[in-house]
């Protein structure tokens, strides 16, 4: 019995987060926050490069044929520097089309695989829709509006109908209307699709293809809150070793010690529960269901409660743009939202195991 | 208990809430500071008696006797008709009552009717970047030469700087003296020479607040409240008004009919967000937090009017618990709107300023005396536990 990361896993992190590290600063989240327009392309080219898009490829499809676990380690890496670079849309992508026909799925895997495309998800009728959302099927022709539509900036969108149909969308199909949407976290990009019968490929009308990818997303949301959370637990716990206040430490005060020990012992048991769900996702088909709800609903609210705390430890110091914490702390609460609130994937967990 | 408020109470209610219908039009809807049309709302109100009430007349307020429950009376009908209840800020919530209680003749007569007014904004220079909990070991320093004192040093975190006219400030008169009574409170005109001001941008994206430099700042000898070295006094007087105003009961009311409008007309896959089990449970458990606030305040009320009751707990918690459950009631919102909730600034499916209003909470849990300095002095001086032991100088890690 082993329970953590392989040798060949604690390699990919150092690379990717070697690399991460070096390359996306605070002068970058700053630029990519205030300006839409702001690529970070330079870093998707130098992750492609990594390997980090032909992760869960095939290797069929010119891919590398790793795991979930794989992929949310990368993703536990991007949200630790909140990496202004799409990866969870592309990945579910990835892991719907991989389960379907792979005359239709070829091209987009290979392209993805090379980082010379993106895909944008466009499920919020599957997961819940708001407001007058909604997508509309008639055969491969899609009508309606997909709202908060999540790596927005991408040359295809993966479209889901409330049945779990899944299609597949060229953002530049005729009868397709892009808006981008403002949301608090400027590090990741939203718009709204309104299609007006747009043509799109059907992939697959089995729901369950659509079910693995939610799933999977939502444990790479998870992964991406929980590095965003340690990089604030590391913070607070730098600045209280720093920050002097009656003529001590702050971290010499109780109060701080306690805060960052909350943090801690909340935050760190999470890890497990990621490595646990990822590797549920392939290898315990009757757990992963369960496991991606808790896992998302559970991290993301323990990264919130992060989020707030060590935002406190800093004082003002914490509040504002000079040090940038908020750009984790707006990561985190835009991880919380998306693809299923901490109440409704908790509902859908007590559902999956027949509690209700 | 008697809950009842008088005949004449109740005539005065039916006064305001038709005031407030007859000027609904006549309203500034989120005007600036500074703007002209919330200079006239604000003079209107004091005129009627709505704004700066009990302030003497002769200082440019109404001139009413103290009656908190008129006061009450008015703050109620405000929120219920979401009426702009005027001018705040920090002069008018702060400076205004401390000048009331120490300020000499002649500064009452020179500071306060401008105030009232808006003609005179102030800013409050207390932090510096060495100097937030431990406000206490603040470095800005004036020494007086002939009729001027000198101020050099750094503030930080000044809210409202940017636009302010004057700014009250701490600094430091006597550098011998023990840290809290070498401490001195000056009043200075934000445009004398020798101030620089760098705005710095917060987590919501505003640049609200600001660092302020002062280098060789001359400021006339009289422009100070209290003696020199009475300014830790001075200032604690002042900090009593601030905590009492940050997490006000009848926002929160406000914020929380807001709430639950949301969750009475948006849906998630067709159901309303009130129908959903998990979602009324925690709008329910954060009403019942705001009612247990809202009679907390109720209960300081009559303990003023009648004072009969010890409420030195329940006066020390209101900063804490006001701005926490703020926090938390924003926040709720969010979580109940899913991915709208994520909308901000021109995003056309912004439902209200929860995400805003989320940080800006978090930041008056930080500001005015964080959340942990609360909890020591409800723990030091409402419920008498020993003091943490003090360190000198250089002397700890
Ligand atoms: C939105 C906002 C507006 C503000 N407006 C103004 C203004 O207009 N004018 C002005 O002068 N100031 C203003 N401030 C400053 C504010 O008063 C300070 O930020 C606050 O007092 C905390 O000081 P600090 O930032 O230096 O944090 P620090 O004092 O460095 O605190 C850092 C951490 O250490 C903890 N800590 C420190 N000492 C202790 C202790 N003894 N026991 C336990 N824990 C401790 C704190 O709770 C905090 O978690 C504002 C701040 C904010 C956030």
């Amino acid at each position: 019995m082993k329970f953590g990361l392989s040798e060949e896993q604690r390699m990919l992190v150092d690379s990717v987060n070697g690399y991460l590290q070096g390359a996306v600063d605070i002068d970058r989240l700053r630029a990519a926050s205030t300006n839409r327009d702001e690529s970070s392309d330079d870093v998707r080219r130098a992750l492609a490069e990594l390997g980090v898009f032909a992760l869960l490829v095939p290797e069929a499809h010119g891919g590398v044929g790793l795991g979930s676990l794989d992929a949310a380690l990368i993703a536990e890496q991007l949200g630790g520097v909140c990496a202004p670079v799409p990866f969870i849309g592309s990945a579910v992508a990835t892991r719907v089309l991989a389960s379907s026909d792979p005359e239709l799925a070829g091209d987009v895997l290979a392209g993805i695989a090379d980082g010379s495309r993106t895909v944008g998800l466009a499920i919020d009728s599957y997961i819940g829709g708001r407001r007058d959302a909604g997508i509309i099927a008639a055969g491969e022709v899609l009508s309606g509006k997909s709202l908060f539509v999540f790596d927005f900036d991408a040359d295809s969108y993966l479209v889901a109908t409330a049945d779990g149909a899944t299609y597949l969308l060229s953002a530049d199909a005729p009868g397709v209307t892009r808006e981008p949407l403002t949301t608090i976290d400027g590090t990741r990009r939203f718009g709204e699709l309104r299609l007006e019968n747009a043509e799109a490929t059907l992939i697959t009308s089995d729901e369950a293809a659509l079910d693995a990818g939610v799933r999977l997303g939502r444990v790479l949301l998870a992964a991406d809150a929980l590095g965003a959370a340690q990089h604030m637990l590391n913070e607070a716990v730098a600045y209280a070793k720093e920050r002097k206040q009656f003529n001590r430490v702050i971290g010499s005060f109780q109060a701080v010690k306690h805060m960052c020990a909350e943090m801690a012992a909340e935050l760190e048991p999470c890890r497990s529960m990621l490595w646990y769900a990822g590797h549920a996702l392939d290898a315990l088909p009757q757990e992963a269901p369960v496991l991606a709800c808790q896992s998302k609903s559970h991290i993301t609210e323990v990264a919130s409660f992060v989020a707030k705390t060590a935002t406190e430890v800093h004082g003002g110091m914490g509040f504002t743009d000079l040090l940038g914490l908020h750009y984790w702390f707006k990561r985190i609460g835009s991880a919380r939202q998306m693809l299923g609130s901490p109440e409704q994937l908790r509902d859908e967990a007590a559902s999956v195991q027949g509690l209700i | 208990m008697d809950l009842n408020y008088s005949p004449s109470y109740e005539q005065f209610r039916q006064e305001v809430s038709s005031f407030l219908k007859a000027s609904a039009d006549k309203q500034p809807k989120g005007a600036g500071l500074k703007s002209q049309a919330l200079k006239n709302w604000q003079k209107t109100l004091i005129e009627h008696g709505y704004a700066a009430r009990t302030i003497p007349k002769k200082y440019g307020g109404f001139g009413a006797e103290p009656d908190i429950l008129k006061s009450r009376i008015i703050a109620e009908e405000f929120a219920k008709a979401q009426a702009n209840p005027g001018m705040g800020g920090q002069g008018i919530s702060m400076l205004v009552p401390t000048l009331l209680e120490v300020g000499t003749e002649e500064q009452k007569q020179q500071f306060i009717a401008p105030t009232l007014h808006g003609e005179m904004l102030w800013c409050q220079g207390y932090s510096e970047p060495g100097a937030g909990s431990d406000l206490a070991s603040l470095r800005t320093s004036a020494v007086l030469d002939g009729d001027e004192w000198v101020v050099n040093g750094q503030k930080i975190w000044t809210s409202t700087a940017q636009i302010a006219d004057w700014i009250f400030c701490l600094v430091r008169t006597d550098p011998k003296a023990p840290k809290h009574q070498g401490i001195s409170f000056l009043l200075f005109d934000m445009k004398s020479p020798g101030i620089e001001i760098r705005p710095l941008v917060d987590m919501t994206g505003d640049a609200n607040f600001n660092e302020v430099f002062f280098t060789d700042v001359r400021v006339p000898k009289g422009q100070i409240v209290g003696a020199p070295g009475e300014g830790w006094r001075v200032a604690n007087s002042i900090l009593k008004f601030e905590r009492g105003s940050l997490g006000d009961p009848n926002a929160t009311l406000h914020r929380l009919a807001a709430l639950f409008d949301i969750m009475k007309h948006e849906t998630i896959g067709g159901e309303r967000l009130m129908d959903k089990a998990a979602f009324r449970d925690r709008a329910m458990r954060i009403q019942g937090r705001v009612m247990a606030l809202q009679h907390n305040e109720l209960r300081l009320l009559s303990a003023k009017i009648n004072g009969d009751d010890d409420v030195r707990l329940a006066a020390m918690l209101a900063k804490l618990q006001g701005t926490e459950l703020r926090h938390d009631l924003e926040g709720l919102a969010i979580d109940v709107l899913g991915e709208l909730g994520l909308a901000y600034g021109d995003n056309p499916y912004l439902n209200g300023t929860w995400q805003y209003y989320y940080m800006y909470f978090l930041g008056l849990i930080i500001g005015g005396g964080t959340s942990q300095i609360q909890k020591n002095i409800i723990s030091e001086r409402a419920l008498g536990m020993p003091k943490e032991p003090k360190f000198a100088e250089g002397a700890a890690t």
